[in-house]
């Protein structure tokens, strides 16, 4: 099978400072992946990185397209990865503020990508945002209210509506659940899990929620100094870390 | 006049706007950027329509001024005094004897002719402004042609009045390329702009732009396909000249709310009534309320 995303000797340097060094995996359709790590550690660039929004220093993203295959995003033009990040691709940001238009209806900004991507007429556009206002369990009496009148749970599905519309192949999510409180935290997760299960949706999702990953991810990547110090099936980690920092982080989880 | 070269701005000042206008008549809806002078006037009164003026007039042109469609308002009036001071240029009120005509938000009602030049006072060039803050995004998304952000705001106005509510600066696509902001204009002239005779110069003063329509182009207004564009004005007729065809301006005429309804252009106007057409409003029949 050939893989969704295949990242090799991704690196990316501030400066002398490393940002995350010679990171490689491969992620297969219907995989979601979780990164996690410490604040600093490097998640947060090596994703932006695959993402497109920062350009590394050394090595490839290949990206198995739709029309032309496996492809490396680095080498793509500027119009040709713009188009992969309005149709394939998604990006979920940590603040609902800055993926979403704060000035524009929920409607609108659930159809901004539809629009971007042609489509011109005005009731199939609502339609689609009203019904993916529902997936994510958003009354649909209130498409038409601007996502400042929503609260921060609400906007953060609003987001993912926005991004999952056009129904992308691979999911970027950079702290989906952070600064939410945890009951609204359990709802989203449970929301996003549905939606990963029932679309077929690949995922990178960086945190630094233990939990977060449990729940969502299939394979787990352990960060430490912009270095991936260790990586396997979600459980395998998280009940037999061997690497000292990973033995650190789960049993630095607080237990209630 | 000694005192001025000829039409206030020195040659080099010239040549460098005409430089511009010419890069934007190659690449019609395109922004030039240019280096935009100090007029002797505020931003907002039209420096960037008086330094494209400035530039295309020759000293046997006849110059027109409208604002808002009217010869003796504010802007236009004063701005004719400039030229007439600093370049020494003929100037007309009639719409066909102009030969370089600058416009504050309006079209004349007369077509023009492939020996015209219109010259347009635009505060805003960019249609994505209020959309997008960032100038290096939207000069991005120009250069990449992506536009749906665009019909966001179309969107929007139906979403929240149930049709589109933009009444002036409607975004058009122009050339099936570039997308623009024809400076605030009524949308009742957007079909005016495509395929017109004469030659169409946008200046932008605060912002250092000009773009232009050479003559026969191709400008599209957007809209939904379930929701066509539609050029609309004030469903009445003038009452002075009885014109059904040519955009209204509402006037207040008294302090009892009597309004009259009449042509926004006055040259348009003044014209109809010297052929002896007249409106409900005229000396000896009711004001149209």
């Amino acid at each position: 099978m050939t893989p969704l995303l295949s990242v090799q000797g991704v690196t990316k340097r501030y400066g002398t400072h490393i940002g995350c060094a010679d990171v490689s995996f491969d992620l297969y359709p219907g995989e979601v992946m979780g990164i996690v790590g410490e604040s600093g550690s490097g998640k947060s660039t090596l994703l932006n990185c695959m993402a497109g929004h920062l350009p590394p220093d050394a090595g490839q993203v290949v990206f198995d397209t739709r029309s032309e295959g496996p492809k490396d995003t680095l080498a793509m033009s500027e119009p040709e990865r713009r188009m992969l990040g309005r149709t394939d691709w998604a990006f979920v940001h940590q603040h609902a503020r800055d993926g979403l238009r704060m000035g524009v209806s929920a409607g609108g900004n659930v159809g901004e990508r539809l629009m971007a991507v042609g489509a011109r007429h005005y009731g199939d556009i609502r339609e689609q945002a009203t019904d993916w206002l529902e997936r994510v369990e958003i009354d649909a009496a209130r498409v038409d209210d601007r996502p400042t009148t929503f609260s921060g749970g609400m906007q953060q599905r609003l987001q993912i509506a926005r991004n999952l519309v056009t129904g992308p192949r691979l999911v970027f999510m950079d702290e989906p659940t952070g600064g939410l409180d945890v009951s609204v935290q359990a709802r989203l997760l449970d929301l996003l899990r549905g939606l990963v299960r029932d679309m077929g949706l690949s995922a990178i999702i960086v945190t630094h929620d233990l939990a977060v990953v449990r729940l969502l991810a299939d394979r787990l990547m352990v960060m430490k100094s912009g270095h991936v110090v260790e990586a396997g099936l979600t459980d395998q980690v998280l009940d037999d870390p061997q690497h000292a920092y990973s033995q650190l982080l789960v049993s630095s989880v607080l237990q209630v | 006049m000694a005192d001025y070269n000829f039409a206030y701005l020195d040659e080099q000042t010239k040549r460098m706007i005409r430089r511009a206008i010419l890069k934007g008549l190659a690449i019609p809806g395109y922004q030039v950027p240019f280096a935009s002078r100090e007029m002797p006037m505020p931003y907002g009164w039209g420096t960037g329509g008086v330094q494209v003026s400035a530039a295309v007039l020759c000293p046997d042109d006849i110059f027109k001024v409208i604002d808002q469609g009217a010869d003796d308002t504010t802007n236009a009036v004063s701005i004719r005094a400039f030229f007439e001071r600093t370049a020494g240029v003929e100037t007309t009120t009639a719409t066909a004897e102009a030969s370089v005509i600058q416009t504050r938000h309006r079209i004349p009602e007369e077509p023009l002719s492939e020996d015209q030049i219109l010259v347009y006072q635009v505060p805003i060039p960019e249609p994505l402004r209020f959309l997008e803050p960032r100038e290096s995004e939207t000069r991005k998304m120009h250069s990449l042609e992506e536009y749906g952000l665009m019909h966001v705001k179309l969107y929007e106005d139906i979403a929240r009045h149930g049709h589109i509510a933009t009444s002036y600066a409607y975004p058009v696509k122009v050339e099936g390329r570039y997308v623009m902001d024809p400076s605030p204009i009524p949308k009742f002239d957007n079909p005016k702009l495509g395929d017109m005779a004469a030659i169409q110069l946008f200046g932008a003063g605060r912002e250092q732009r000009i773009y232009a329509l050479p003559p026969y182009t191709q400008v599209v207004s957007l809209d939904f396909e379930d929701h066509p564009f539609e050029a609309s004005k004030a469903d009445q007729i003038c009452g002075l000249c009885g014109a059904s065809d040519s955009y209204l301006d509402e006037v207040i005429i008294d302090d009892a709310g009597g309004r009259l309804f009449c042509c926004s252009d006055t040259d348009y106007c003044t014209g109809r009534r010297a052929a002896g057409h007249q409106g409900p409003a005229f000396p000896g029949s009711e004001v149209a309320a």
